[in-house]
């Protein structure tokens, strides 16, 4: 399935997972936001722009690599890894449809980690119908001037840059907004159920003047383009950090299950544990199959990237509930305490099945591809 | 080397009518129009082409009037190919 030198790569995101992410998850999770060392580290290996391209002094990492490296950042920490996808689904999509200066501004500074990106489509009255986002750019000459309000966007309290959809006369319409633009304001988000370290805040544009020369692809290709872009590269990270959080709650189950004793013996040798460990394995294995499926689609340049990846994404995320379940059920009374990371895999596992796409919004369109071709 | 349009269109027929199985697309017929189409088509368009033809679809060429039929996708593969030929 792996390639020798992805089995390395993979090997090298563990250890620095194991060392730099891991052992600050928690401290992270009750902070509500992530280490500004561990965050300069992250830019540092260059796993925070990762898949940036060469071209634009970024690593370059393929797509099966980068999948790795999410795994393994995810679990680690679903928010580190949150930011990473972030970091990369604003950067390719900058890499997709900018314009050369574009390019040349922003994505030497995306791969450095001189800035961090941020992505604003979710508003208060829009979530899954995407392409009915209210903010409005309005012709102001040279500029935009843009009114709206965005929400729970992830990493928004640490960006230097946004990546903005809305509407404009020619139709749906994306901007990359720089964080000084007069007119944008921050109103941080703190006690959600997970991913408590991503530095969500609600981003409000009150008449933000963004010049014209920030459009990223034509108006009314906004969200078909701009933003499909950018969520299905993001999607394709979340459903190798679903995998993460996945193979974490297993890890910590099998261990868990070896150095607990009841009834006289570790609970591994229990039946009913037993069960539950077979199941966390297969499901996890079967997920990271179909994200491996998805890279190397993506790789090839093939239009089934797309489908594979929204497919990949629905399992991997569809999977956590029963996994992150036994692996508390597992821990028992300690695996709703905090000082056992299966208690956080549990609460972020629910937001793996929201972001990106709900599981309903995939079943929808996975459904249309089972049924093309009946009669 | 650049394909006749007569090969070109065959090709995007193969792949477009996947997606619309019995409502028989014709070259002509607006392919946004129909309701046949999600929002993951539009970038699996992109793909097919730039992989298929082997051209580069940039951001001035997101224009719907290049990719709206079968006809306007022959017809822009057949200009991308042309100025690419002609650069290289």
């Amino acid at each position: 399935m792996l390639s020798s030198s992805e089995i390395a790569r993979r090997d090298e995101f563990r250890s620095f997972a194991a060392a730099e992410v891991a052992p600050r998850a928690a401290a992270s999770d009750r902070a509500g936001a992530l280490d500004d060392d561990l965050v300069a580290k992250l830019a540092g290996s260059g796993y925070l722009g990762a898949a940036i391209p060469r071209e634009h002094r970024g690593p370059g990492m393929d797509d099966v690599t980068y999948g790795l490296l999410c795994e393994e950042l995810g679990a680690g920490c679903s928010s580190v890894r949150s930011l990473v996808t972030v970091q990369n689904m604003v950067a390719a999509t900058i890499a997709r449809w900018g314009t050369a200066a574009q390019r040349d501004r922003w994505l030497p500074a995306l791969a450095s980690g001189d800035s961090v990106a941020a992505f604003c489509l979710t508003e208060p009255e829009t979530g899954s119908d995407a392409g009915a986002v209210r903010t409005v750019f309005e012709d102001g000459g040279d500029d935009w001037v843009v009114t709206g309000r965005k929400l729970w966007v992830t990493f928004a309290r640490r960006a230097g840059v946004f990546l903005v959809v809305g509407r404009a006369g020619g139709g749906p319409v994306a901007a990359l907004v720089p964080r000084e633009a007069a007119g944008l304001s921050l109103r941080p988000v703190d006690g959600q159920l997970g991913l408590r370290a991503a530095e969500l805040a609600e981003v409000v544009l009150d008449r933000c003047r963004v010049p014209k020369a920030n459009t990223l692809a034509r108006p009314g290709f906004g969200f078909s383009h701009v933003a499909s872009s950018a969520l299905d590269h993001g999607r394709y990270s979340v459903a190798w950090g679903c995998v993460g959080i996945a193979r974490a709650c297993l890890d910590a189950s099998a261990a868990y299950a070896s150095e607990r004793f009841q009834f006289g013996a570790p609970l591994r040798d229990h039946q009913l544990v037993r069960r539950m460990l077979a199941d966390m394995q297969v499901a996890t294995d079967a997920a990271r199959l179909m994200c491996v499926e998805a890279g190397r689609l993506r790789t090839a340049g093939d239009p089934r990237s797309i489908e594979a990846t929204a497919a990949a994404k629905y399992f991997a995320s569809t999977i956590l509930p029963g996994v992150t379940n036994d692996a508390v059920q597992v821990h028992g009374a300690n695996g709703v305490d905090p000082e056992y990371a299966v208690e956080r895999h549990f609460r972020d596992a629910k937001i793996m099945q929201i972001i990106e796409g709900t599981d309903q919004i995939h079943q929808l369109n996975l459904a249309e591809i089972a049924l093309r071709g009946a009669p | 080397m650049k394909e006749p349009v007569s090969s070109v269109k065959p090709a995007i027929h193969s792949f477009v009518d996947r997606f619309f199985g019995d409502a028989g697309l014709g070259d002509d017929d607006d392919m946004f129009a129909t309701g046949y189409v999600n929002s993951m088509f539009a970038l699996q368009l992109v793909q097919f082409v730039e992989g298929e033809f082997g051209v580069t679809v940039d951001s001035d060429d997101l224009d719907l009037d290049n990719f709206r039929t079968v006809s306007a996708i022959a017809e822009f593969v057949e200009r991308k190919q042309a100025a690419s030929s002609v650069a290289g």
